[in-house]
Formats: C-alpha cells, structure tokens, sequence
C-alpha cells in the first residue's frame, strides 16, 4: 500500500455543555489506505465521532491539522467541494435502518436519488442502477422491494439498502458505523457477507467502526483500539495476542472463550492514567 | 467529603458525578434542569413576568393608592400623567390602580382553573389508561367529546345559562380545558403501566388504587405542568374574552377584559382606557407562553427549543 | 437458496399478504371511525342539551323570553315535552337538530337555522381568508426558524410567532382600528360593506367578494375586500403565529433524526435535506395543524366579529346571548361545534391518505 487514502492528523471533536466542555476525540491521527480499517472502543470512546468528523458532520466543534483525502483538506474545504465528495468519494453506513431511512419514500426512490445527486442520470436510468444495485446486494424481486417503504422492510434488508445507497455513487472510501449493531446474529453475518464482496470487488477502503473487537477482528486487516477519545493501540487484526496496552489486554481478556476454562470473568480495568496520554498515533501505513 | 456543603462547596456538591443520597439526587436533577433553564434567556424573560405578575397581585395594598374602584366622575377620562401614570377611566377611577389590582384576579382565575383542571384531567388519564377496557372506551369518550369542543362557544353557552359571574367563567373555562390534560396523562401512563417498577409493586400486593396515585401520577406530572403552563396563555385569553363580553367579573371587579369592553366606547379619543388592560393581558399571556417554552425545553429537550 | 434469499422471499410475501388484507380491515378501521364520530356528535348535542334544558331554572322562560304571553309559554312547554322523562326529551331534541329544526329565535323571529344559514358565509369568508395567509407565510417563517435554530432571524420569528399567539384578538382588532381606520384612514372601519352597498348585489353564494365579481360589480368587490382587510389580518396573525411555531417545532424534531444525517451523507445540497427530506415527514402533521387553525378561527371570530360588526355567525352568537335567546344561543352553538368536528375528521382523513405509515 503506497499512499493512503485519507490521511488524519491531530483531529479533536469537543462538546459544549452545561457541566462544561466534553472532548470526545482528543488529537488523534491515523491513515488509511486502500485496506479494511477497525475503529474499536466502549461507548463514549469516541469512535463514532471521529467517523463524523471526517465527513464534517458531527455537531462538536472539530479541529485538526489536517484530515486530507486525495489531497483536499476536508477540514477546510468549501461546502460545496465537501458536498461533492460526500456520496460520490467518501460514504457512511449507519446503524439502525429504521432511523436512517427516510419514512416517507420508498426505499428505491431514495437509492436513485443517492445515483443522481451525483450524475446527471434520467429518472428512468438512475431507476435502472438502483434495481441492479439491489440485486448485487442479494435481494430477490426488487422491482417489488423499489415501491417499499422502510417500515415495511426487515432490520437485514434495510441494511442491505443502505449498503446499496451507499455503494451505488461508487465512493473510494467507506465509513461502516456499527453497521451490524441492530441486527440479529444470523442476519449479521449476511449483511457482512455482502459488504466484504462488494468491498473487495471495488477495491475501496473502509473504515468498520464497532465495540465489538471479536467482529472487527475477524473482518478487518488493522484494528486501532480508542478509549477516552485517544488511540490506545494500533494491531493487524492477525496478532491480537500481541496486544501490549493493558486496556486492550483486558478487553481481549474480557471475551468469554469456549475453550477457555475459566472461573469467573475477568472485570476491565480503566485506568485514569492512560487519558493523560495526549492524542496517539494511529500508526503509518505499512 | 464532608457532610455539610460549604460556601463553595455547595456547587460541588450539586455537580458531583455520585449523589450519596436521594435528596443530593433530587437536588442536582434540579439544579440541572435549572442551569439549563436560566441559559435559556427567553424562558428567563417569561419566569420574570410572571414572577413581576405574581409580586404585583401580592404587593397590590403596597404599590397602589386605593383599590382601583373609587370613582371620581370630576376627573374622568384623564390623560396618562404624573399623578396618574395610566390615566383615569370613565369613572375617573386611577387605571394603574385597577391594572395592579386586576393582576389578583387575573391569577385568582388561573389558579383556580389549575386546581381543577389538573386533578381531574390526571385521575381520568392515569385511570382510563391503567384500568383499561371499558373504562378506558368509556372515558376516553368522554374526554373526546369535551375536546371536540370550540372552547369560548361552549364557555359562553354555559355562562349564558348560569349568569355572568367569575366563578361561573371560572367554572365554563375548566370544563372546556380539562380534556387534553386527561390525553396526556392517559398517554403517559400507557407507556409506565407496563414498566418493571410497576410490575413489582404490583407483585408486592400494591391495590390499584395506591398503584396510580403512588406510582403513576408522580411521572405524569411533568407533561402535565408543561401543558398547564402552556395552556395557561389561553386560559387568560378566554377569561380576558368572556370578561369583554361582560361575562366575567361583574364591575366594579377590575378585570381586565371589561376594562377593554368599558373603554371601548371611548377608544377614539381616549385611548389608554382600553388600550392599557389589553398590553397587560398581552404581557401576561407572552410570559406565560414564554415559561411554558423553557420549560418545556428543559423537560423536554427534544421537542424544538434551543438546544 | 441461500438464508438471506429465503428472508427476503418471507419479507416481500408479507408485505403482499399486508397489502391483500388489507382491503376488508381498511373498512372495518373506516366504519369504526364514522362511529367514533357518530359517538363524539351524539355527546355533542348531549352536552348542548344540558346546558339548555337541563340547567336553566326554567328553559321555557330561556326559549320564549320574559315578554312573551302565557299561550305561547304554555305551548311551547307542551312542545318541549317537560312532562316527560329526561331521556326522551333528549331524543326530541336530536330528532329536531337532525331535521334542521333548531327552533325559533325570538330575536329574529325565524327559525334558528335560516339565520345560521344567512350568517355563516361572512364567518367561512374570514375563517378561509385568514387561514390561507396563515399557512402560506407561517410555514414558511417556521421552516426559516428552525433551520437557523439559535440565531438571531429564529429569535425574531419566535417572538412574531408568540405575539400572535398571546395577543387578544379582539383588543388587536380595536388598536388596528384606531391605527390603520380612524388614525391613518387606509382602511375603512366596521361593518362588512358600506352601507349605500348593502344589499344591491344579489347573495348567490352569501360570500361578498363571489357574488361580486361574478356579477360584474367591481366597485362593490374592492369596498367588501377592503373591509375584509383588517379582520382577516387580526385572524391572519394568529393563524401566522399557530403555524410557524407548530412548522418550527416539527421541523426541529425533524432535524435532529438520522435520516437527514444520511441525507447530508449523500451529499444532497441542504435545500433538498430541508425541503425534500424533512418537510416531506412535516408536511404529514401539518395537516392536522391546519385544521385545527381553521376550526379555532371559527371560534376566534367570535371575538373579532363584535369588534368589527362583522355580520357572521359569532356575533349572531354573542347578541343572542345579550338577548337571552336560548334556542339562537344553543343552535349556534351546535352548528358551531359540528363544523368543529367536520374539520378535525376532515384532516384526519387526509392525514391517512398521506402518511404511508398508517396504511397497514
């Protein structure tokens, strides 16, 4: 991997609030490149805001000196060249389906008008895309599932038209934000399934934020471990048991192992220390 | 940690992260919800005149010469002056006197209201949405019908019947607010009934009874006292129009509405005889919508204040 | 066939069974709301009811009014059944408002509902009037509101939209009277035309502006249109004000949900989020909004039209009331409150051909 895709340094998203300012992510940097990257931490950790962050749409206060993406500076672009870019470059798979679709369109109007914000397709072509979209994310009859609303579809459909939405402009990078939180287990490997093949396929980057470390491991090629807003730990997914921060220890530690005889489960030890380490590197690209 | 909040410790003591009792609890949930509140500089604006509203009703004896209702037919209709700062009326009775007088029965008919409205509204929402059933068909009809209502129509109607008077306004108003508290406080209690905290009380051999007033009733309040709040600009309005059409307080209350009424006639050339009582009905309604808003804001964050 | 086909077989199978079920369920849920509204109208004349025959000390006395004679006393209590048990009262009662017999006003000496007829139209003219301003400039000023959430055009909004949300109407009314009428002389004062005008065009429809134009009689259409001005406008500031605190609110519950957050990450220009994505789930509520303005402008006018002389249905109402005519009071009070309810049901209707969510 030679030059990375995006290129993160020093990012810092806070929050105001009554009790005073909350820093969620506290000058962070890393890159990723063409390759699949893990984002892991607790809820509060701070991931899901970086996630935000590089597409410029937390509602924190961001600050960085740089967050560059084929040489563009998203941290301080114009609108319209982020407008752009969002969609088309860089996309975002969201959690809950439910929530993230619009409920008063049908789920194929909404992947058509992902198509054409971005090209100047007709009704009748952007129409067309979709209805192949959908079949590359494995949905049978979707001429019938184009006239659906999202209510009237299943936690894993929905997801797999989000994937779909999200595909369809073609972006170089992909932001997954617990793409699989809200689903069934069974349904979860399926879903997962179908982004690994079209992630493969096209050759794009992504970013697969989650707290689940067993999953990230398992479908990621680097895992960055956050905590407190901070990078904790770089790791190729390949060598977990060389993990040497204690708080990724102790997550590892944490997973309930079949094989493992095991008393009573070990309890995670936060330690005040490890947020007085200022930012943390996400590590080069390799 | 000591066990008495100091001088500065008290601030502390209200943002420490673990309250070591339910009254430090309490305390911080509201110091809280008031830190969010005083941000807000509109719900401050609208606290403020109420609390002014308040204060003048009380401190009526205090800020005025008389009670508003002596005449002094020589010194009718005068101009806004030094000696009189809103001008005289009709009845050359001093018309500062009567606004600042007129703020007590202003709050006599919102008070009033409020303790009526609120507990029947709570027993049959908290009732109709525990009991369920036919109870609840049966009331939620009820309710239903005293919503579909036009609120001043069936206000005047019923006074028409039982003769101007304020009780009796006082009486039409309530009958016509009363439905949506009984919504509210069905809605919100269909979502608790339902709850573990509920469940195991009802376990522990609670009769129903003890159940909704112990139980349910408390987490209703707060939907409750917003909407109350909210309402209460109306209230005003339709005390303030029954009062115009003479239907309210009979002279020579100083109830604002018949002041406007009265002064009508004299609006051309006079103006501040009707002109005035309606600005402080104005204001009025304005701070109570104003609270309502902040309160509402901090109770209920999501519902489109400022964030 | 692999699981996910098979899932997605079951999901798109179902949805076909909804839809097929639907039709026969569709008229059950129809049925049950006509008799809901049946139900809600029934209360209505049971409550109109009380108050006119239950309550008085002598509802004879109320209805014929203290001049009449002894004959006229006694037949209309014979008329109104008193003798008879309460229930059955109340049954004559609904059978006479079902025919469109609201009895007789002593006021007017016709019967009520020939003068509810007479009177309406100049009500409906102000009520439609004012609600159309209202709609077209509140929503807009509540989309600006809340879409600049915290700035200083949403604080000047709020503070519009909560002056016309607290002012008295009727005080409003007679200030803008002593402004724009006596002070500036823009505007000419009370009453619906002027005087000389009254009566020469033929009422077709009872509303003014219509019969005008359609007539040919421009002169008489720009005086009625002048006149309507300053009523419609004090109606107007509060439907204006309902509107775009209501829009505002929806829409900033709109905002905040995630869908707009996909919207943005799209990459749609934040015209389309707004108007495209977020005003589409509003517009849903905003029906039911307006329904309610136009029904409380029905009320509202009450007010307004005492201060205006505006010959509608509430001053019909408030000067029956000065004259202790019961029946006038009571039959106004019906039609009132039925179109209350025509309205509420209106809306919810169009509400569920909206919103896709409420058609399974």
């Amino acid at each position: 991997m030679d030059k990375p895709l995006l290129n993160v340094e020093n990012l810092s998203v806070s929050f105001d609030t009554p009790k005073g300012v909350v820093e969620a992510v506290r000058g962070i940097s890393f890159q990723v490149g063409q390759e699949r990257l893990g984002i892991v931490g607790e809820s509060g950790s701070g991931k899901s805001q970086t996630g935000r962050a590089i597409l410029g749409l937390t509602l924190g206060r961001v600050e960085a000196d740089r967050i560059e993406f084929d040489g563009i500076n998203l941290h301080k672009a114009p609108a319209r060249t982020i407008r752009a870019i969002r969609g088309r470059r860089i996309s975002m798979i969201m959690q809950d389906p439910r929530y993230s679709l619009n409920p008063v369109m049908t789920v194929g109007w909404q992947i058509a008008e992902a198509y054409r914000v971005h090209t100047n397709a007709t009704k009748r072509e952007a129409k067309q895309h979709t209805l192949d979209m959908l079949a590359t994310v494995r949905i049978r009859e979707p001429e019938k599932v184009y006239g659906l609303y999202p209510h009237q579809v299943s936690g894993g459909m929905g997801q797999r038209i989000m994937i779909a939405m999200m595909l369809i402009p073609g972006p170089d990078l992909i932001i997954a934000d617990e793409p699989t939180s809200a689903l069934d287990v069974t349904v979860q490997l399926q879903v997962l399934a179908i982004l690994d093949d079209m992630v493969r396929d096209r050759g794009m980057g992504l970013i697969f934020i989650s707290h689940d470390l067993h999953l990230v491991s398992s479908f990621c090629d680097r895992i960055l471990v956050m905590y407190g807003g901070q990078i904790m730990e770089v790791l190729e997914a390949g060598a977990l048991d060389q993990a040497e921060h204690p708080y990724t220890k102790g997550l590892l530690n944490c997973l309930p192992d079949i094989d493992r005889q095991q008393g009573t489960l070990p309890v995670l030890r936060r330690d005040d220390a490890w947020m007085n380490r200022k930012g943390g590197a996400g590590g080069d690209v390799p | 940690m000591t066990d008495q909040p100091t001088e500065t410790g008290l601030k502390e003591w209200l943002l420490s992260d673990t309250p070591q009792s339910v009254a430090q609890a309490r305390c911080q949930r509201l110091y809280l919800a008031w830190l969010s509140f005083s941000a807000n500089p509109i719900a401050m604006l609208g606290l403020t005149i109420i609390v002014v509203l308040v204060g003048m009703a009380a401190a009526a004896p205090l800020l005025t010469g008389g009670d508003g209702t002596e005449q002094a037919l020589a010194n009718r209709l005068q101009p806004p002056s030094i000696a009189h700062w809103f001008g005289t009326d009709e009845l050359g009775r001093d018309i500062y006197d009567r606004i600042v007088w007129g703020a007590r029965i202003t709050l006599y008919i919102v008070g009033l209201v409020a303790i009526i409205v609120v507990p029947i509204g709570l027993l049959v929402g908290t009732v109709a949405g525990y009991v369920g059933g036919w109870v609840d068909i049966i009331l939620m009809r009820v309710t239903d019908i005293f919503l579909a209502f036009p609120r001043l129509i069936l206000a005047l109607a019923f006074v028409a019947v039982l003769g101007p008077g304020l009780e009796n306004a006082v009486l039409a108003i309530a009958l016509t607010t009363w439905s949506p508290f009984a919504r509210i406080s069905r809605a919100e209690t269909l979502t608790i009934r339902n709850a573990e905290h509920i469940l195991a009380a009802r376990v522990q051999g609670a009769s129903t009874a003890r159940i909704i007033v112990h139980h349910v009733t408390p987490l209703c309040l707060s939907s409750v006292i917003v909407r109350l709040t909210l309402d209460m600009a109306g209230i005003i309005l339709v005390a303030a129009g029954l009062g115009f059409l003479g239907l309210g307080a009979q002279p020579p209350l100083p109830e604002w509405g018949a002041m406007i009424s009265t002064g009508r006639q004299y609006m051309l050339d006079q103006w501040w005889v009707a002109t005035i009582p309606g600005l402080a009905i104005l204001i009025v309604s304005m701070g109570f919508n104003l609270l309502g808003d902040g309160l509402r804001d901090v109770l209920d964050p999501r519902s489109g204040g400022t964030s | 066939m692999s699981q996910d086909t098979v899932n997605a077989k079951t999901t798109i199978e179902a949805a076909g069974r909804i839809s097929r079920s639907a039709l026969p369920s569709r008229l059950f849920a129809i049925a049950k709301h006509g008799f809901s509204i049946l139900l809600t109208f029934v209360g209505l004349t049971a409550i109109t009811f009380i108050i006119g025959r239950v309550m008085p000390a002598d509802p004879v006395l109320a209805i014929v009014g203290d001049r009449a004679s002894n004959e006229v006393y006694e037949a209309m209590r014979l008329q109104l059944g008193l003798d008879k048990p309460l229930i059955q009262q109340y049954l004559i009662y609904l059978s006479n408002i079902l025919q469109g017999d609201f009895g007789t006003s002593i006021m007017t000496t016709r019967p009520v509902l020939d003068d509810i007829i007479r009177f309406f139209p100049a009500t409906l003219e102000l009520a439609t009037i004012a609600t159309i301003f209202g709609v077209f400039l509140g929503i807009p000023m509540g989309v600006l509101a809340a879409v600049n959430q915290g700035r200083l055009i949403d604080h000047v909004i709020r503070i519009i939209g909560l002056f016309g949300y607290s002012v008295p109407i009727f005080w409003l009314g007679m200030v803008a009277l002593l402004i724009f009428y006596a002070g500036l002389g823009w505007l000419p004062g009370p009453g619906r035309i002027a005087v000389y005008y009254d009566g020469i065009v033929e009422a077709r429809s009872g509303i003014i502006l219509l019969d005008s134009a359609l007539q040919g009689e421009w002169e008489i259409f720009w005086n009625a249109l002048h006149h309507l001005v300053l009523p419609a406008s004090m109606l107007a500031t509060f439907a204006l004000a309902y509107i775009a605190r209501m829009t505002r609110s929806f829409m900033l519950d709109q905002l905040n949900q995630e869908y707009i957050l996909t919207a943005r990450v799209k990459g749609l220009s934040e015209g389309a989020v707004i108007w495209r994505h977020a005003f589409r789930n509003v517009l849903v509520q905003l029906i039911t909004i307006i329904g309610l303005t136009y029904a409380s402008l029905l009320e509202g006018s009450v007010l307004t039209e005492t201060i205006f002389a505006w010959p509608g249905i509430g001053q019909y109402i408030t000067t029956s009331l000065f004259n202790a005519d019961m029946n006038a009071v009571i039959g106004g009070t019906v039609v009132v409150g039925i179109c209350f309810v025509g309205v509420n049901v209106l809306s919810d209707i169009l509400y569920r051909i909206v919103d896709p969510r409420s058609h399974d």
